[in-house]
C-alpha cells in the first residue's frame, strides 16, 4: 500500500478548495489538493453570472453594506440560515473581491457617465459620477435590494477559477488530479485523511493528514434534469455520510433555477433577468407580475421557478415535442449589451439550440442547480462530529443558505469559505488538537475495505445494472422531490430509492479491464449517491411546512413554530436508513428575527419566541446608536473571524446631490 | 461521462426522452486502446447508433458506453461548451464534443484522441497535466503580494482594458490549438496558442508588473514566440475563437524589441 502524507489534504480542486489550499499553505502547512478534473475544470467555471459583495460603487449600489447583504440573505435562506455565519460572509465578501482583484480577476468596473440599462422591461438611463470611475461595478440579481452582484461578463466563475487556480501553481501546491477519495480514514472521534483511487490507473492509495478538508461540491446529479456538471455526484458527502459519525444537514433544500435551457437543462445566468430580461408564457405574455407585483422576475430563485412551474401546470406554457417550456426573452438588452455581458449565453443558445438570442426567445424550465445542504460544520468549517475534518463551499451546510441561496451568494461563498477555512485549517494544525499519531493499523483496515468492496465489485455477475438503477434513481428524485413535493410523493420515492439501494447490492459488471474503468467508477458511487438522495427525500417527508425551495402543496406555510430547525442526517453503519436528528435555531439569538421575506407567500406561522425577540432588537436599534456596540448587543461574531479579516471595509463615497 | 471516468446517463436521459429518432442511423468510429490494458491494441471500432433529435456528440457516447461499451473512456465534465474538458478529433478536426451537434454530420463519425496529449484511455487524454507543466514554465499568474490590503478601495482599472484582459482570458484550455498545430506536435516543450495567448494576457494586466524583458525570458526562445510559424492552425480551430492570430504576432513584435535591448 502506498501512503502520503501531508499537513492538510483538501478534497476538490474547485474554487473553494483551492482557496482553502492557498490560505493553509500561506501559513506554512504542506498541503495536497485531490480533484477529480483537472481543477479548471471544476464546475466552479459553469458560476456566470457573477459574485455578491456590497461594495456600493455603482449609482445603483450606492447606500449598501454589510447590513442590507445581510439582510437579503437571511431573507433569502427563508429564515433558515446560521445569522452570525451570515455576519461572517458578508464582512468578508468584499475582501474577497478585493483579493481577487489583487490575483488578476479582470471585473467589470464603473464607467463614468451615462449608460443605457433596461429596468422592469423599460430602458432607463443611469448616471455614474466621475469619481467611481474604474472601481469594480455589479449588476442586478434576485432577491436583493441593491445591484451588488461583482462580475466579469457572463464568465465569472471561469475567470476566479483561473486566476485562483493560477495562484496555487504559483505557491507551488500539488494537485493530485484524476484522483477520487473513496473513503476517510478516521476512528469515530477524529479523521486521519482519506483513502484514495487513482481514476486513470485503477491504483488505490492512503493519503494521510493532520487536517483534511472536503470542498466536492454539490450532488445536483442525483437528479435527472440539473444545470450540475457530470461530476457533482455529491461523494465528499456521501463519503462523510459513510463514516457513520459526521452529519449532513439540510439535505432536503435544494434549489431549482429557474432559466435552465430546455431540454438540455445547461444554466443561463441569472443575470439575464438581472440585467432586464423578461419571462414570457406559451402566448408570449410576461408572467410574473401577475404573481409578483413588486420583484417579477427578481424575486428570489426559489419563488421564481415555482411560479413558473405553476404557470406551466396551469396550462400556459410552450409546447414542444420534448413537452412543456417558458420563455426567456433577452431581445429587449440589445446585441451590443449580449456580446460583451451575456456571451457565454449567446454561445450557449447558438451551439446547442440554434438560435441568436439577440433575435429569438429561449425556451427555459427550471432545472435542479445546487445543494444549500452538505456536510454539517461549524462557523470555522469543522465537523461538530469529526474533529479534523473540514468542509467549505456547496458540499458543505456552514449555513449562510438556509433553504434558498441568493443568486451571487456561492462564488462568494467559495471564497470566502476558503479564506476562513483555510486559516481555521491552519489554527487548528497548529494547536494541540492538530497534532496526531497516525495508526497504521487503522489505515491498513480502512485501505482493505476499500480494496475488498471494488475487488468485490469487479468480481460481481448479479443481475443489475447500476446505469439503469442510477436513471430510476434520477427519475424519482426530478418526479417526487422536485419543486413541489407532498407526502404521497414523498413516501413513494423513500420507498423508491431504498429498494434501489438494496438492489444495488446484486450488480454485475461487464467490464472487467484494469485501469480507468468507467462501469466500476459508477458503480461503487452509486449506492453513495442514493443514500444521499434517501438523506433528501427522507428529510423533506419529515418535514411538513413550506421553507424556501422546500415546498410541501400539503404544507403550504412555513411553519416557525415547528420546523424552524436544522435537520441532520447521519447514517449509521450497517443501517438501511438515515437517522435524521434536529437542531433548533435560537430567536432570541437572531439579529432578523422572522418575518416576511418581501415576496413570496406572506402567510406563516410565528414562532413563540418572534414578538419577544423583535421587541428586545427594537430598544437595542434604539439604545445603541454606535454601529459596532449595536453589533455587539444584537448578535456578536466578530470574534468567530480570523483575526487577518477583522478590519472594516472602506467603501465608495458616493458625491451628493449637484456635486455630480 | 465524467473525465473522471463515471458514467451517468441522465444528461443523456434529459436530452432525449420520448422523441422518437431522426430515421438516421450514426455509424461512430472510435479510436480504441486501454494502455493499462496488456492485451489492448490501438485500433479503431465503428458502434451503430439511431441518431435522436438535438443528439450531441456527449450524448451519442454516452449513449455507447450505456449500451454497447461500458468501458469505454472518455471526457465530459460541463457538457455545456465551459470547461474544456471533451477536445477530441472529430473527423479529423479538433473540435469539443459537447457542443457537436451529429446532425451536423455525415453519419458516418471518426473519433480519436487529441495528439500531443499523454493518451489516458481511448478518447481521454491527459491535458490537465500538460497544462500545468506550461503554467509552471510560463508562470501564467500574476505575482501576488502575500499581504495585499484587501480593506481599503480597489485601484481603479479602465473599464475597456477589464474587458481586453476578459478576451483573452475566455481561454478554456482545452488543447485544440496544440493539437491543430505543426510546431506543438514535433516540440514537446512548445508553449503553443494556449501559452502564448496567456502570456499576452497577462502583459496586458496592469496588475502583473513583469516588463518585456521579463518575458522575453519565459518566451524568448523556440519553445516560444519564435518557435510559431504562423500558420494559424490554432485560432482556426479555437472554440472560443481567441483572437490568436492578433495576440501572436504582436507579441512576437514585442519579443524581438525585447530581445534586441536585450543582446544590446
Ligand atoms: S500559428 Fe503558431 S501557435 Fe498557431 S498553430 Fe501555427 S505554429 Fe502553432
Ligand atoms: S486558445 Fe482556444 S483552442 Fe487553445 S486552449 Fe485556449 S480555448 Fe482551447
Ligand atoms: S464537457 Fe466541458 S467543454 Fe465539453
Amino acid at each position: 500500500m502506498k501512503v502520503l502524507h501531508s499537513d492538510v489534504l483538501v478534497i476538490g480542486g474547485g474554487l473553494a478548495g483551492l482557496r482553502t489550499a492557498i490560505g493553509a499553505r500561506r501559513r506554512g502547512m504542506e498541503v495536497s489538493i485531490l480533484s477529480l478534473v483537472p481543477p479548471k475544470r471544476s464546475h466552479s467555471a459553469a458560476a456566470q453570472g457573477g459574485m455578491q459583495a456590497s461594495l456600493a460603487n455603482s449609482i445603483k449600489g450606492f447606500g449598501d453594506s454589510e447590513d442590507v447583504h445581510f439582510a437579503d440573505t437571511v431573507r433569502g435562506s427563508d429564515w433558515g440560515a446560521d445569522q452570525a455565519v451570515v455576519r461572517m460572509f458578508v464582512h468578508m465578501a468584499p475582501k474577497a473581491v478585493r483579493e481577487l482583484a489583487h490575483w488578476g480577476v479582470p471585473w467589470n468596473r464603473v464607467k463614468a457617465g451615462p449608460h443605457p440599462v433596461v429596468i422592469n422591461g423599460e430602458p432607463v438611463t443611469l448616471q455614474e459620477p466621475p469619481s467611481a470611475h474604474g472601481l469594480i461595478t455589479a449588476r442586478n440579481f434576485g432577491g436583493t435590494a441593491k445591484w451588488r452582484t461583482c462580475y466579469v461578463s457572463d464568465g465569472t466563475g471561469h475567470s476566479m477559477l483561473y486566476n485562483v487556480s493560477d495562484q496555487a501553481i504559483a505557491a507551488n501546491i500539488p494537485v493530485h488530479e484524476r484522483m477520487e477519495a473513496v473513503a476517510l480514514i478516521h476512528d469515530g472521534r477524529r479523521c486521519y485523511g482519506a483513502i484514495v483511487r487513482n481514476l486513470m490507473t485503477g491504483e488505490l492509495l492512503a493519503h494521510t493528514a493532520r487536517a483534511t478538508c472536503i470542498a466536492t461540491g454539490g450532488f445536483g446529479r442525483i437528479y435527472r434534469v440539473s444545470t450540475n456538471a457530470v461530476i457533482n455526484e455529491g461523494m465528499g458527502a456521501a463519503i462523510a455520510l459513510e463514516t457513520g459519525v459526521a452529519t449532513l444537514s439540510n439535505m432536503e433544500a435544494v434549489q431549482f433555477h429557474p432559466t435552465g435551457i430546455f431540454p438540455a437543462g445547461i444554466l443561463v445566468t441569472e443575470g439575464c433577468r438581472g440585467d432586464g430580461g423578461l419571462l414570457l408564457d406559451g402566448r408570449g405574455h410576461r408572467f410574473m407580475p401577475d404573481y409578483e407585483p413588486e420583484k417579477a422576475e427578481l424575486a428570489s430563485r426559489d419563488v421564481v421557478s415555482r411560479h413558473m412551474e405553476y404557470h406551466i401546470r396551469k396550462g400556459h406554457g410552450a409546447e414542444t415535442r420534448f413537452g412543456q417550456h417558458l420563455w426567456l426573452d433577452i431581445r429587449l438588452l440589445g446585441e451590443d449589451h449580449i456580446n460583451h455581458k451575456l456571451r457565454e449565453v449567446k454561445e450557449i443558445c447558438q451551439y446547442f439550440l440554434g438560435i441568436d438570442p439577440v433575435h429569438e426567445l429561449i425556451p427555459v424550465r427550471p432545472a435542479q442547480h445546487y445543494s444549500m445542504g452538505g456536510v454539517r460544520t461549524d462557523a470555522l468549517g469543522q465537523s461538530p462530529q469529526l474533529a479534523g475534518l473540514f468542509a467549505c463551499g456547496e458540499a458543505a451546510c456552514w449555513d449562510i443558505h438556509g433553504f434558498n441561496r441568493l443568486g451571487g451568494n456561492s462564488v462568494a461563498e467559495t471564497v470566502v469559505a476558503g479564506m476562513i477555512v483555510g486559516e481555521a485549517i491552519a489554527d487548528y494544525c497548529q494547536s494541540e488538537a492538530g497534532q496526531c499519531a497516525i495508526d497504521s493499523a487503522l489505515v491498513n483496515d480502512c485501505y482493505r475495505r476499500q480494496r475488498e468492496e471494488i475487488a468485490g465489485l469487479l468480481a460481481s455477475s448479479g443481475p443489475e445494472r447500476a446505469g439503469d438503477l442510477v436513471r430510476a434513481m434520477q427519475d424519482t428524485m426530478t418526479t417526487h422531490v422536485g419543486i413541489y413535493r407532498d407526502g404521497p410523493g414523498l413516501t413513494e420515492a423513500v420507498r423508491t430509492l431504498a429498494e434501489l439501494l438494496a438492489r444495488s447490492r446484486d450488480l454485475g459488471l461487464h467490464c472487467r479491464a484494469p485501469g480507468a474503468n468507467p462501469e466500476l467508477v459508477l458503480a461503487w458511487r452509486l449506492p453513495r449517491m442514493l443514500k444521499l438522495a434517501l438523506c433528501v427525500a427522507q428529510g423533506a417527508l419529515n418535514r411538513e411546512e413550506s421553507r424556501g425551495a422546500h415546498s410541501r402543496v400539503d404544507f403550504p406555510r412555513r411553519d416557525d413554530s415547528r420546523w424552524l430547525k436544522r435537520t441532520l442526517a447521519r447514517w449509521p453503519t450497517g443501517a438501511r436508513q438515515p437517522e435524521l436528528s434536529y437542531e433548533a435555531l435560537d430567536v432570541m439569538a437572531m439579529e432578523l428575527p422572522p418575518g416576511w421575506r418581501g415576496y413570496g407567500e406572506r402567510d406563516h406561522v410565528h414562532h413563540p419566541d418572534t414578538a419577544r425577540r423583535e421587541a428586545e432588537v427594537a430598544a437595542v436599534r434604539q439604545r445603541c446608536t454606535d454601529a459596532s456596540a449595536r453589533q455587539e448587543a444584537l448578535m456578536p461574531y466578530a470574534h468567530l473571524l480570523p483575526e487577518r479579516y477583522r478590519r472594516e471595509n472602506e467603501r465608495f463615497e458616493p458625491p451628493g446631490e449637484g456635486e455630480q | 461521462m465524467s473525465e473522471d471516468g463515471a458514467g451517468v446517463p441522465s444528461a443523456v436521459a434529459a436530452g432525449s426522452q420520448d422523441q422518437g429518432g431522426t430515421g438516421r442511423t450514426l455509424y461512430l468510429e472510435i479510436f480504441r486502446y486501454n494502455p493499462a490494458d496488456p492485451d489492448s491494441e490501438p485500433q479503431f471500432r465503428t458502434y451503430p447508433l439511431e441518431e435522436t433529435p438535438g443528439m450531441t456528440l456527449f450524448i451519442a457516447l454516452n449513449l455507447i458506453r450505456e449500451e454497447q461499451e461500458p468501458g469505454l473512456q472518455f471526457d465530459f465534465v460541463c457538457r455545456a461548451g465551459i470547461c474544456g474538458s471533451c477536445g477530441m478529433l472529430i473527423n479529423g478536426r479538433p473540435g469539443l464534443a459537447c457542443r457537436t451537434l451529429t446532425a451536423s454530420m455525415e453519419p458516418r463519425i471518426r473519433l480519436a484522441p487529441l495528439p500531443v496529449f499523454e493518451l489516458i484511455g481511448d478518447l481521454s487524454v491527459n491535458t490537465g497535466k500538460w497544462m500545468r507543466g506550461m503554467s509552471e514554465r510560463l508562470q501564467t499568474w500574476v505575482p501576488a503580494t502575500v499581504d495585499a490590503d484587501i480593506d481599503s478601495i480597489e485601484a481603479p482599472m479602465e473599464p475597456e482594458l477589464a474587458e481586453q484582459i476578459y478576451e483573452l482570458e475566455r481561454c478554456i484550455e482545452c488543447g485544440c490549438c496544440i493539437a491543430g498545430c505543426g510546431t506543438a506536435i514535433m516540440h514537446e516543450r512548445f508553449a503553443g496558442a494556449v501559452g502564448l495567448n496567456k502570456v499576452a494576457r497577462f502583459r496586458l494586466d496592469p496588475r502583473d508588473t513583469r516588463s518585456d524583458g521579463n518575458y522575453y525570458e519565459l518566451i524568448g526562445d523556440d519553445d516560444g514566440i519564435f518557435g510559431c510559424m504562423s500558420l494559424m492552425g490554432c485560432q482556426d480551430v479555437c472554440p472560443k475563437s481567441l483572437p490568436l492570430q492578433t495576440q501572436l504576432a504582436y507579441l512576437r513584435r514585442k519579443m524581438l524589441r525585447a530581445g534586441l535591448i536585450a543582446t544590446g
